[in-house]
């Protein structure tokens, strides 16, 4: 197991710094207009222009001003330019609301998502599993900007069920910051439930039919024991390793557009934001810390399924 | 005659309903299995073999499946009997192996794990894990695996083939059940393991009085290890005997087919290997009359009647068939190219 | 069944059986009839472009006199038919411009942008897929590694960032060259992106049938790395592509709506339903419709083509999915191994 977990991590650095390469060739060299200009922004004024070449080394060669933009990440050196505002601390400030945002939307779909699922799968044909299949496919189809106006135009404006977006924070006020974040939670949620139910369902079937159950029941086990202990054990992983990989990705995408439309002051929409004044420096963090941030999670994710499938972690082919 | 049978099953019928209609897998199926037997059950895939040995344990039960008839375990009716008491049964009376022992084991589990886990779920509060594991160890020394103590701890896949196999009959011993049935145990192995695990199902059955029942599609496998032989076509019994009435006298055309198609070290080489023409019958729209009589190039006329499960030789009182041919018609027609075969018309 | 029916009609048959993909997808077809229609709708019903800004005019309706937009900023509402088609769907902003229109004319990038990048993350797909797949060794590592890397990015981010970079700064590569406000900007990025959900499958199909006798026997025919590709594995792959090629448009869509209505998209002055949806948001508790029609056009879009998907699979491989519901009415039967 160690070994995996060796071999995963170096995996991840590897990822890692081929994702730091990446974001240097978008901001910096791909673009074909010069980066100090861009990097300026709206209110570039030539002695700023002149400052960011400097601090950024852009009469440098390529590989030095890699060097230089990593330094200047990782000291927290990398500031908007207009106002003049560190981007980590930024960053640092918004991560309460992304957190609360994603954490809970997704104990929610993934709660949800595995009772529906296994209801659906024990109860195979019947209505239930019907309008499961139906949920999940529109579950797919309606994008996060349409069910949240419609949410907000009509509970939050029409009915006053629930305030009109905003962030409060959890040690302000418990209360208010759970009526605030209902409504993006449900958003978020809504989306994968239907789809994660039907994984769930659809590995349980499958699992239900393996050998091995036949075995387990053969063996004169509770029907309660097969289900739990060998139907569910195994339908879980890949669900396990999905989830992962959607939170990350989640945090990373979704939940930005979810911060814009219910106004949640998180990590996302300070990037909206920052795209919205085209400022490019906070982008270029965001993207940073939330590339790792992903990777890490998969990292994690890789360990996960080792962990719980062994036949990954001791490299074994089906033999 | 003298003890009741172990297993006595009368006029068993199993059916499942699929998209196509009701496909009939069983068709009254009727046998007895003496305590200590080994009975063989022979047949081509779609045959009702693993249906019936399935059923046998209730494993078939669902909302799609019709049984009728009777299973009788030491005169204890299982087709009626429920669940909690088929599950007590299952693995405590008796035990099932499968075919392909790779996918038989759950793969994220240890093995040893896998069987104490049957034990504790029979006889859970007078056993402790650490004693249920020393248990198993003994289980795998006596089914032949070497370095016990440590392979409890491994998982399926770091067995190989036979080992796994020998795993499952392990695990199916574990609680000294009174019969085992094998569903084609050696099927998805090596051949040379294969004569292995057979020798071991030999001992078993030699040394503790196990009865079995082996399924199987190979008649090589059966002429090793069995007392008794059914050979199944379409959800029925087509013959049954001893395994030396099944082997030097068949009177089934279908068995012919089998026997022929086996090919044989101790005869001149065939110069077109034989085939059993056509294809097995579709279970949901059977034709009536003989089931085989489609296939079988000695068909005649009285063959669009049904024939009845019966002994026709007066010397073989327990060997039946079901067909119409008489034995010395059955006698001449068996014998293509100097062995026992089913030769194809034209 | 008749008989001799290639594989492909069969296919047919049973997708045209699916009613609920074939609605849909009559459904997915008058969309594209809608956005088509632009042109005829801008000249002869609403005459007015959809940059057009209206915002000082008034309308005349019924002896009445109203405001595009009051003096307080508010876009005049819904029309419909009152103003003979004019503002159908009311005026979208401050600017006053005709939403009808730019909802035909948006939708005509949206879709634009959702096709072409579909085409292109297909066929680079389909080309990765048979290369990696085929020549396995280095290439196959090479190609693999590099769509592992793609694929564990988070897509929206790095999507943004290569977005809104290029559309300040344009694009040359070598002969190549696009300014910051060219459509083709959120075209490539997306196609970029897109590409490994779908090389990945594909490059394992390609394996697998890489495998197979008829594979084989081409080789040993002498038939060179280009005929095994395109004239063996290809044809095998046709269904699997079909499949994926509509499931990628509506994917790419999607993703063209989420950067556009963050402004990391389609740029000024063109205009899709994703950067509609960012104007209309901003005026959402007075007129909804402005952000919710979009929005739905989008989901209408992206349904159809997700349930025509969906018809296109189990029609085309009709193995690959259990079916719910049996005809005898009982539920799915177990496996009974017979």
């Amino acid at each position: 197991m160690l070994r995996f977990v060796v071999r995963r991590l170096v995996g991840m650095a590897i990822v890692l710094f081929v994702v730091s390469i990446l974001v240097f060739l978008i901001f910096n060299v791909i673009p074909n207009s010069p980066p100090a200009q861009r990097l300026a922004g709206k209110n570039a004024t030539p002695t700023l222009v002149k400052s960011i070449e400097e601090e950024w080394g852009f009469d440098e060669s390529l590989p030095v001003q890699y060097v230089t933009m990593m330094k200047n990440v990782f000291t927290g050196e990398l500031t908007s330019y207009s106002p003049r505002i560190p981007v980590d601390e930024q960053i640092e400030e918004g991560i309460p609301a992304t957190f609360s945002l994603s954490i809970g939307a997704g104990i929610i779909w993934l709660t949800f998502g595995l009772i529906l699922g296994y209801l659906a799968a024990t109860r195979a044909g019947g209505w239930l599993d019907r309008a499961l299949t139906g949920v999940a496919i529109a579950g797919i189809s309606i994008p996060v900007f349409l069910l949240a106006p419609v949410l907000i135009y009509f509970l939050t404006y029409k009915l006053e069920i629930f305030p009109n977006g905003g962030y409060v924070p959890l040690t302000e006020d418990p209360w208010e910051w759970l009526t605030h974040l209902i409504l993006p939670w449900f958003t978020l949620a809504v989306l994968s439930i239907g789809f994660y139910s039907r994984v769930l369902r659809s590995n349980m079937l499958d699992v239900m039919n393996e050998d091995y159950v036949r075995t387990a029941r053969a063996k004169g086990l509770s029907e309660r024991r097969v289900m739990t202990r060998h139907v569910l054990r195994n339908s879980l992983i890949p669900v396990v390793t999905l989830f992962g990989l959607d939170f990350g990705a989640t945090i990373a995408g979704t939940a930005i557009i979810t911060e814009v439309l219910f106004n949640i002051d998180g990590v996302g929409l300070y990037a909206a934001e920052s795209i919205k004044r085209v400022e490019l420096p906070p982008i270029m963090g965001v993207t940073l810390y939330g590339a790792f941030f992903v990777v890490f999670v998969n990292t994690l994710v890789d360990v996960a399924y080792a962990y719980l499938d062994p036949r990954v972690r001791l490299g074994a082919s089906a033999r | 005659m003298s003890a009741p049978p172990l297993l006595s099953v009368r006029d068993l019928r199993v059916g499942f309903a699929t998209e196509g209609g009701l496909l009939q897998a069983v068709d009254g199926v009727s046998f007895d299995l003496e305590a200590g037997e080994v009975l063989a059950i022979v047949g081509e895939s779609g045959s009702g073999k693993s249906v019936t040995a399935q059923t046998i344990i209730g494993l078939t039960r669902s909302k799609n499946s019709r049984i009728e008839g009777s299973v009788k375990l030491d005169g204890e009716e299982l087709v009626e009997a429920d669940d909690a008491a088929m599950r007590r049964l299952r693995g405590e009376r008796i035990a099932m192996i499968f075919q392909d022992p790779m996918t038989s084991f759950n793969p994220v589990y240890r093995i040893g794990n896998q069987i104490v886990e049957a034990i504790r779920a029979h006889i859970g509060e007078k056993v402790e894990k650490a004693e249920a594991r020393r248990r198993v160890v003994e289980l795998f020394e006596s089914v032949g695996i070497p370095d016990a103590e440590r392979r409890v701890d491994d998982y399926p896949h770091e067995f190989s083939g036979g080992m796994r196999q020998r795993a499952m009959i392990a695990m199916a011993l574990a609680l000294e059940p009174e019969v085992l049935i094998a569903d084609e145990p050696t099927t998805a192995l090596d051949v040379t393991i294969q004569a292995q695990i057979l020798r071991l199902l030999e001992d078993l059955n030699r040394e503790h009085g196990l009865a079995t029942i082996l399924i199987t599609h190979d008649l090589g496998i059966v002429a090793e290890v069995a007392d008794r032989v059914l050979v199944m076509y379409a959800g029925r019994i087509v013959e049954q005997g001893t395994l030396d009435e099944i082997f030097y006298d068949p009177q089934h055309p279908y068995t012919w087919g089998l026997m022929g198609s086996l090919t044989r070290l101790d005869r001149p080489r065939p110069h077109r290997l034989p085939q059993i023409p056509g294809q097995p019958p579709s279970l949901v729209d059977l034709p009536g009359g003989c089931p085989f009589r489609p296939r079988c190039p000695h068909e005649f006329s009285k063959c669009t009647e049904y024939p009845g499960l019966e002994a026709r030789l007066a010397e073989a009182p327990d060997h039946r068939d079901r067909c119409w041919l008489t034995p010395e018609q059955k006698r001449e027609k068996r014998q293509v190219e100097g062995q026992i075969g089913l030769e194809a018309p034209g | 069944m008749r008989n001799g029916d290639g594989p492909w009609r069969l296919a047919l048959r049973r997708f045209l059986g699916n009613r609920l993909a074939v609605a849909f997808l009559g459904l997915f077809f008058l969309v594209v009839v809608f956005v088509l229609a632009a042109p005829l709708w801008a000249n002869h019903v609403a005459h007015s472009g959809p940059n057009a800004t209206h915002t000082l005019e008034k309308l005349h309706v019924d002896g009445e006199t109203r405001e595009v937009v009051t003096p307080e900023g508010k876009p005049i509402g819904p029309q419909w038919f009152e103003a003979g088609g004019k503002f159908f769907l009311g005026a979208d902003s401050r600017l006053g411009r005709d939403e009808m229109v730019r909802l035909m004319y948006g939708g005509r990038v949206s879709l634009f942008v959702g096709v072409v990048s579909g085409l292109i993350t297909t066929t680079l797909a389909v080309i990765l897929g048979l290369l990696a797949g085929y020549y396995r060794g280095w290439i196959d590592a090479v190609i693999a590694r590099t769509l592992d890397v793609l694929w564990s990015l988070p897509v929206l981010l790095i999507g943004i960032a290569l977005g809104i970079s290029l559309a300040v700064g344009g694009l040359k590569i070598g002969p190549v060259e696009l300014s910051g406000g060219s459509i083709w900007v959120p075209i490539l990025v997306i196609s970029i992106f897109s590409t490994p959900y779908v090389a990945r499958p594909l490059r394992g199909q390609v394996m697998a049938l890489g495998e197979k006798e008829f594979v084989e026997a081409a080789i040993a025919q002498g038939a060179g790395p280009l005929r095994v590709m395109f004239a063996e594995i290809l044809p095998n792959l046709a269904s699997t592509i079909i499949v994926f090629f509509t499931l990628n448009i509506a994917n790419n869509m999607l993703f063209e709506a989420a950067l556009s209505f963050l402004g990391a998209g389609v740029q000024p002055p063109n205009s899709s339903w994703g950067t509609m949806i960012s104007v209309g948001v901003e005026l959402l508790t007075t007129q909804p419709l402005l952000a919710i029609i979009p929005g739905a056009m989008i989901m209408l879009t992206v349904l159809s083509l997700n349930i025509v998907g969906d018809g296109l699979r189990d029609a085309l491989d009709p193995r690959s999915k259990v079916r719910l519901e049996a005809r005898t009415g009982m539920a799915e039967p177990e496996g009974a191994a017979v």
